[in-house]
């Protein structure tokens, strides 16, 4: 990716300063309402950026990752109602169930690119969704899990409400952003990038690009476990629709239309997505149509993604 | 003796449908390497087509023809309009079939509503046939038929024809081919028409049985993904065997292992995978 100073790298400065201003000093002068939306905006942009490191700097176009967010997110339920464990437990299984999983489906399509990649984690999602849906003793089916513990009372806080809570989350975003930046800067994210431009050369230079890809499948998995655990927590039950086709593909707008490779999109995508879709929900039960317009329009108009309008792409 | 037989017809019977749905999706990829979503939602719309016709003219030969000429128009304007500004950028084309999946989904929602229906078996095919003490339904009997003449078709078509040996230049280097003065992209248009064609047609032999309903579209397409995958994509004869796999392995999953249903559908996919990744009959 040629490094030319691109157009409206103000701007871009500007709005990542702004939100993160807003985002620490704002929620306790909004309505609970409010915070309860900037909580599934922080999750979900952990999710988002978690998809980009694949999606945008591998450039493995996963359509199931919502599969992993879901399973990491039932392992909490399941863990602390059915078996009544502590929070530690709780959250540590939940991210092990995810990351687990991350790396048995990373086995079989850490082999495949491109458009073979896309069918193959789609079908595997449906798979999860459908175990979720389908093994009623374990996931409760389609009425999937309620009654998983507060996250401050389990977690043994002396606080209520839905402030810190969505402090804890902020915080959690905070250092996945920090560790995904190191990442994507470290040689191990320069060598994905490089896979995405040209994995032919990248194996005639002597790397393993197998073990790469892999490697990016799993970090992946593991930070959509992180955002999984705390949606757990953030809902207090989960549900098959947390790892359906419709998360899957509205998590792939969320990156497409931030802008891949760019990990601040994804953040503003998510943002953008959620607060749309909560928006529309008090005019509209709509919310797949608009999320089809938004899709094609996306793809019509701003390609590269709201963070690189004004880029030139590469 | 008897059961392994009915339960054997009964996996032709999903067979054929999936052959019918996945022809289509498998021939789109093949000339334009698109990864179409909305297939899914092709072959629900052929059935809620069918089922207003139906319902309206009590035809069904009427309620086929008018669903899947209607459902080829919408897949030809989606391509003309829409999927051809993005020739060569299969993220971009696949993202754009993604966006159409979703409104398609609650379109149908917000024209048709949630109820569950099922089309009218046509008189003619009522009943069942038993001979040998086996008893097995005419109209799925008559589904494999179809499926079958279809799939003679496609291949005539396919090997035989002019417009054949265009598809196949196209699939084997469209780049070559439109050198050669093949016109590509009016190719990709009737080719993607066909395959939405073809899956409204599936959806619609399969109505009697399995009918429609909401979500229906999301249901079907990682089966026929899995018939794809398995086979091959950009194969028809891929899609054949895919779907016969599928079909037989689906049947019987849910006859003996009913709560693995999901499973055993996926196994045969990483099985493939792991030994032949492009598919069975698939290029690289």
């Amino acid at each position: 990716m040629a490094e030319r100073k691109p157009l409206g790298t103000t701007w871009r400065l500007a709005a990542t300063v702004g939100l993160a201003v807003f985002l620490l000093v704002g929620p306790p002068f909004l309505s609970p309402y409010w915070i309860g939306l900037l909580t599934q905006m922080v999750i979900l942009a952990i999710l988002a950026m978690s998809l980009d490191l694949l999606l945008g700097y591998t450039g493995l176009p996963s359509l199931g990752h919502a599969g992993l967010f879901g399973v990491a997110a039932y392992g909490v339920g399941i863990l602390s109602t059915t078996y009544h464990a502590g929070f530690w437990v709780s959250v540590a299984g939940g991210l092990l169930t995810g990351i687990v999983l991350a790396a048995l489906v990373g086995l079989i399509v850490s082999h495949v690119r491109d458009v073979y990649f896309l069918m193959i984690t789609l079908a595997l999602g449906m798979v999860l969704w459908g175990l979720s849906y389908r093994w009623i003793p374990m996931t409760g089916g389609d009425n999937g899990i309620s009654g998983i513990p507060r996250f401050e009372s389990h977690a043994g806080l002396p606080v209520t409400g839905p402030i810190p809570f969505y402090y804890v989350a902020l915080l959690v975003l905070a250092v996945c952003s920090v560790l995904m930046m190191r990442l994507v800067s470290s040689p191990f994210g320069l060598t994905l990038r490089g896979i995405r431009e040209n994995e032919r050369r990248m194996t005639s230079l002597g790397f393993n690009t197998w073990v790469h890809c892999y490697l990016s499948y799993v970090l992946s998995g593991a930070f959509a476990s992180v955002a999984g655990v705390m949606w757990a927590y953030y809902n207090g039950f989960v549900s098959p629709t947390y790892l359906d086709l419709t998360a899957s593909s509205e998590l792939f707008l969320m990156v497409t239309l931030g802008g891949p490779a760019t990990l601040a999109g994804p953040v503003f995508g998510a943002g953008a997505i959620v607060l749309l879709k909560n928006v529309m929900s008090a005019y509209t039960a709509r919310w797949l149509l608009v999320l089809g317009i938004v899709y094609i329009a996306t793809i019509m108009w701003a390609p590269q993604g709201l963070w690189n309008l004004g880029r030139r792409s590469t | 003796m008897t059961y392994f037989i009915v339960q054997t017809l009964n996996g032709l019977f999903s067979a054929a449908l999936l052959f019918l749905i996945a022809s289509g999706l498998t021939l789109a990829f093949g000339v334009m390497r698109i990864v179409n979503i909305a297939h899914g939602s092709f072959y629900m719309l052929g059935v809620y087509v069918a089922y207003t016709v139906t319902s309206r003219t009590h035809s069904l030969v009427l309620g086929v023809a008018v669903a899947v000429g209607v459902v080829a128009a919408v897949g030809y304007l989606m391509q003309r309009f829409f999927l051809r500004r993005f020739a060569a950028q299969p993220l971009a084309q696949m993202m754009m079939t993604m966006g159409f999946a979703l409104f398609f989904r609650d379109a149908a929602l917000v024209i048709w509503g949630g109820d569950p229906f099922t089309l009218t078996t046509p008189a003619l095919l009522t009943g069942s046939m038993s001979a040998a003490g086996i008893v097995f339904p005419w109209y799925r009997l008559f589904v494999i038929a179809v499926s079958a003449l279809v799939g003679v078709g496609l291949w005539v078509l396919n090997d035989r024809t002019l417009i054949g040996a265009r598809v196949r230049a196209t699939v084997d280097d469209p780049e070559m081919a439109a050198a050669t003065g093949i016109n590509v992209s009016r190719l990709s248009g009737g080719v993607f028409a066909a395959g939405a064609g073809l899956a409204a047609f599936g959806g619609v032999m399969g109505g009697p049985i399995l009918g429609g309903y909401a979500g229906m579209d999301f249901d079907l397409l990682p089966l026929a993904f899995v018939v794809v995958i398995i086979g091959g994509m950009g194969s028809l004869k891929g899609a054949l065997v895919g779907a016969v796999v599928v079909g037989m392995i689906d049947n019987y999953g849910k006859a003996l292992v009913p709560e693995l249903s999901y499973f055993t559908l996926f196994a045969p996919m990483v099985l493939v995978l792991a030994l032949k990744p492009t598919g069975l009959y698939g290029r690289a």
